[in-house]
């Protein structure tokens, strides 16, 4: 009896730690979400008062030219900016996916997701080059 | 600024919308910017990659602990999705797309067909006698709460070949013609897969930010987004999203069939029709 008891304390325990993951996860991902909307948003306001984005209005966009538009703080780069963040939180997803699985000690859909992450990054890389 | 004013308010609509559905609101957004702002389809596409990603994220925001959607499935099928999308990418210009468009027309005819079937049937079978043995492998049966019935559902997933068969060809299609393809997601979850329809719209919607983001990286870096039409329409639908989230939960499941049939019909009919060049 004191036996059963045990376990049943023990799952208690471990559920109870998983909900605590799962919020975290929540919270995480809200703020990756709020970040980007933020910097969005900071952008927008910055372009109502400058007039103009500073970026070229067509043509490739290179990581140079956000970067330099950033340091001098143009609107249309502070967009991309956020917008990039926006791109990335997905992947931000995935990544706290596969720490929630091995939270669960599910070894299989770690390996699962991490596998979903190397095919994402490759993607991400392709996309650059 | 009456454009931003109208951008806002289109995310808004698209990403209410797109939360229930478990679709990336392409379907309203492309031709609002195409057809009724003028936009170049090169910009509008870059906008509506943007906008699948910000209904993706909107609605998962909405819920600290999801009980919907099924993290497993989504991420088991995710692997078929993505190489799609890549092998679609490279393939863009050496597979002929006509092939494709009829192929998935008429599989998205036959999933409204299907789904007109479940509405007439009622209520809708969710346990098997033998349940599926991959399945039961890949841990994919689940449950989930529905709100607007307020009991827990718990459910099987079926033919998982099937499903990640269309999934990954559902990935090629959206890598090699550029598009959300949600309606696709929830068609293989639920027609194929036999998953109950909330679970299947908010697992489409995480795949599809998933598989979205594959392909972003090559809209942002090619010029295709444009900041001052993406961002008041990303603003807007992160807003939609958060609340068709919720309204998806408290919406009897019979409602949202009956709002997909008629989508699922018009963007079947759309893609069969462009195989042969006819544009609607």
């Amino acid at each position: 009896m004191d036996n059963k008891d045990a376990k049943n304390a023990e799952e208690e325990k471990i559920s109870k730690e998983m909900a605590q993951v799962e919020i975290m996860i929540g919270q995480i991902l809200r703020i990756g979400v709020i970040i980007s909307a933020v910097i969005m948003l900071i952008g927008f306001i910055a372009y109502g008062i400058q007039g103009s984005t500073g970026l070229p209005s067509h043509g490739a966009v290179t990581i140079t030219a956000i970067a330099t538009g950033l340091l001098s703080f143009k609107s249309g780069s502070v967009m991309m900016l956020g917008l990039f963040c926006l791109i990335l939180t997905p992947v931000l997803r995935v990544v706290v996916s596969i720490y929630a699985f091995y939270v669960e000690k599910d070894s299989l859909y770690v390996w699962i997701t991490s596998a979903v992450l190397v095919i994402l990054l490759f993607a991400l890389f392709i996309g650059h080059s | 600024m009456t454009q931003v004013i109208i951008m806002l308010a289109v995310g808004l609509i698209a990403g209410i919308a797109g939360a229930i559905l478990g679709l990336g609101g392409g379907i309203i957004i492309t031709p609002v910017l195409t057809l009724a702002m003028g936009i170049n389809i090169k910009y509008a596409i870059g906008a509506s990659i943007i906008a699948v990603i910000a209904t993706s994220s909107g609605a998962t925001i909405a819920y600290l602990r999801d009980n919907v959607l099924n993290l497993r499935v989504a991420m088991f099928l995710e692997i078929f999705t993505t190489i799609g999308a890549i092998l679609g990418a490279i393939l863009n210009g050496i597979l002929s797309p006509v092939v494709l468009y009829l192929i998935f027309g008429l599989l998205l005819i036959y999933s409204g067909y299907n789904m007109i079937r479940k509405l007439r049937a009622g209520s809708e079978i969710l346990q098997r006698v033998h349940p599926d043995p991959i399945a039961e492998k890949l841990e994919l049966n689940s449950s989930y709460y529905d709100k607007a019935a307020d009991k827990t559902v718990d459910y099987q997933v079926e033919h998982v070949p099937a499903g990640a068969t269309v999934m990954f060809g559902a990935g090629i299609a959206s890598g090699l013609l550029g598009i959300g393809s949600g309606a696709f997601k929830v068609m293989a979850l639920d027609t194929f897969m036999k998953m109950p329809l909330k679970p299947s719209t908010s697992t489409s919607n995480l795949m599809m930010g998933v598989t979205a983001a594959a392909s972003a990286t090559v809209y942002f870096f090619n010029g295709s987004i444009q900041p001052l039409i993406a961002v008041p329409l990303a603003l807007g639908i992160l807003v939609g999203a958060t609340m068709g989230s919720r309204i998806m939960q408290i919406l009897p499941s019979r409602w949202i069939r009956i709002i997909f049939v008629p989508i699922i019909f018009y963007i079947g009919l759309q893609m069969f029709l462009k195989g042969f060049g006819v544009n609607i």
